[in-house]
């Protein structure tokens, strides 16, 4: 575990271009909340005043990718344009984010990520024990409750979609020396469970899709998170449901309220729990416990 | 007017110009791999450059056409074979009602494309027919073919090229033999060693069987990266970063070991550092690649680039432009 303080993000971010289509802008090597804010300022931004030519404006945990058609735009103008963004974004400071908290219900320490994980053993740091179990001893947290009483403890920030169609790399909202810290499986699985509640470094992610996965693997959530066929209304606006920069609060379900889901999940009635809210990232950081508390309160009022 | 599908090949899917937009969600653009043999294809029987064609790879379908049409097969080399016999590849061919046409193995690369007129009609999903098998999106039903599907076919566009209408030999690309594969170096080509991106750009590198629509792996030599204390949230091997988009063409090497290119399905995003991006006008060439191309790496600067993208835009527009009535 690092105790070290966070580091201030560069003076400038770095650019560099993949190939003719392509150009990363790496905030910041190190993941800090700081770092994914301005990813997040910066992409807004162009996404509310988007130059012709950019086709896909991609915010990651600590840079954003940038697809463009070098036919419509020039790659140094291109630069030249999000390097203006980039100072415009400093300028403007720590503005609230406008956003949503989610309550995503978790069967922690399920038997069926129990099952694939016990197939995948010979890929695990800790082949004669069960991933929880390894999580709580490299956090030296007494036990796999502690562990997941602390997974669920805080809210938690969608600071990058990707990987596959809707998967949610997760940010824990609470200073660096609590964040939890994992490292991946030793090689990845060729199997994961849909709706795993996974955990690769600081990130926590939830699987949308079954398939390949280093993730260690704590639970299942109970509803979907990827709906191509757009069944469920919290999908209608979209196949995808989480966005950059939405909040996620995470809830222990037991194995009859796991069903219950599942059954409203059937019958197309499940809706999840979802409140707006403003996102201030300097009070965020400075009281990271209250302000966990305060969010709560925002959830279980809705 | 609709097609058959007797027998699926190894793994055929629906595929067009692909699905822009929507990479920041992790939903790849997918398109055909090979999309200057798909656009030929579509230009033979007279189809918009945006029509849907068959993806197919390494062995092909057998296909029943219930009405008469024009069909033509482009990209890797193989066999057409229908009730009157053999059928030329890259040229326009008329079907009959009930045709049942078996389509070969490719032979020397790895996909090839089966064009009808008027265009695959499965429904359009966020702006593309093309299929995204991993996230059971577009294409028909969101998956490969499978035996007992029937596809629709849109109104053929009036009027078409003569059946018996080519590309010329010397127009088609190639396939088999080795390959280089022109770069631009960046990313994050500064955590590689001097000596590890010598390696890179001045090996020879072969493609494994680990390659499909989202990446192809290269087995050779390896690379060093330079030492240093990782960042907070990037894993503990130096070829980790912190988890970031992933340019399409861009080469990441997992531990060091062994490059993968990622293509059209990829992954959007992930935690390995890339060092190097293939350029837009060579993603084709690598979609030809079977495993066990030789393939070389070059790096070239970004007019190369632009010069190689509009160097191919002018190649596929002439031999289109043949193909259009009056064209020659």
């Amino acid at each position: 575990m690092t105790t070290t303080a966070v580091p201030p993000l560069p003076e400038s971010a770095r650019y560099s271009f993949g190939g003719d289509e392509f150009l990363l802008v790496e905030v910041a090597e190190a993941m800090s909340l700081a770092a994914n804010v301005r990813v997040m300022s910066m992409a807004r931004a162009l996404q509310a005043d988007r130059p012709d030519g950019i086709t896909d404006i991609c915010p990651a945990n600590a840079s954003l990718l940038l697809r463009f058609d070098p036919d419509v735009i020039a790659p140094q103008a291109l630069t030249d344009r999000v390097q203006q963004v980039e100072e415009s974004v400093k300028g403007a400071g720590d503005e609230p984010l406008q956003t949503r908290i989610i309550e995503v219900p978790v069967a922690y320490d399920d038997p069926i990520t129990a099952e694939v994980a016990g197939r995948f053993r010979a890929n695990h740091q800790a082949p004669e024990g069960t991933d929880l179990d390894y999580a709580a001893a490299v956090n030296n947290l007494p036990d796999k409750a502690a562990f997941i009483e602390r997974h669920h403890g805080s809210a938690w920030l969608v600071s990058m979609v990707g990987f596959v169609a809707g998967l949610p790399f997760m940010f824990q909202l609470t200073d660096q020396q609590h964040q939890l810290e994992v490292p991946k499986y030793l090689s990845p699985r060729t199997d994961t469970p849909a709706l795993t509640v996974g955990h690769g470094g600081c990130f926590a992610c939830i699987y949308s899709v079954r398939g390949a996965g280093g993730y260690q693997m704590f639970g299942i959530a109970a509803a979907p998170i990827y709906d191509p066929e757009q069944r469920l209304a919290d999908f209608a606006d979209g196949m995808v449901l989480f966005r950059p920069g939405d909040l996620v609060r995470f809830r222990p379900v037991d194995t009859d309220e796991y069903q219950r889901i599942q059954a409203e999940v059937a019958d197309g009635s499940y809706r999840y729990r979802q409140r707006a809210v403003s996102l201030d990232l300097s009070r965020a950081l400075a009281d990271p416990v209250g302000y966990n508390a305060e969010l709560r309160e925002l959830l279980d009022g809705a | 007017m609709a097609l058959e599908i007797v027998r699926p090949g190894a793994a055929t899917t629906v595929q067009d110009r692909g699905r822009p937009g929507y990479y920041h969600l992790g939903i790849p653009t997918s398109g055909a791999m090979d999309a200057e043999s798909a656009e030929l294809a579509n230009a033979l029987v007279g189809n918009d450059s945006d029509a849907a064609v068959l993806e197919c790879t390494l062995t092909g379908p057998k296909v029943r056409f219930t009405e008469p049409t024009r069909i033509a097969v482009a990209g890797a080399p193989t066999t057409i074979r229908g009730p009157g016999g053999e059928l030329p590849t890259w040229t326009a061919i008329d079907v009959a009602a009930g045709d049942e046409l078996t389509f070969g193995a490719a032979k020397g690369g790895v996909r090839y494309y089966l064009a009808v007129a008027g265009g695959i009609d499965v429904p359009v999903v966020l702006g593309s027919r093309s299929t995204y098998a991993l996230g059971s999106l577009g294409g028909h039903l969101g998956r490969r073919l499978e035996r007992g599907d029937v596809l629709a076919v849109g109104n053929s566009p009036e009027p078409v090229p003569p059946a018996g209408a080519g590309v010329d030999p010397a127009d088609r690309p190639g396939f088999g033999g080795p390959v280089t594969l022109r770069v631009v170096v960046g990313l994050y080509d500064h955590r590689l060693t001097a000596e590890g991106k010598r390696r890179l750009l001045e090996s020879e590198w072969t493609l494994t069987p680990v390659a499909d629509r989202t990446g192809l792996r290269y087995s050779g030599p390896g690379v060093e990266w330079e030492p240093r204390e990782q960042p907070f949230g990037a894993g503990s091997d130096p070829s980790n970063i912190v988890d970031a988009g992933y340019a399409v063409g861009s080469i990441q090497i997992p531990g060091g070991t062994e490059p993968i290119v990622l293509h059209r399905d990829a992954v959007s995003g992930g935690g390995y550092a890339m060092v190097a991006t293939v350029i837009s006008a060579d993603m084709d060439l690598l979609a030809r690649s079977a495993p066990g191309t030789v393939t070389r790496f070059e790096p070239v600067d970004m007019d190369a680039a632009l010069a190689a993208r509009a160097d191919r835009r002018r190649r596929i527009d002439r031999i289109t432009g043949a193909l259009r009535p009056g064209g020659r």
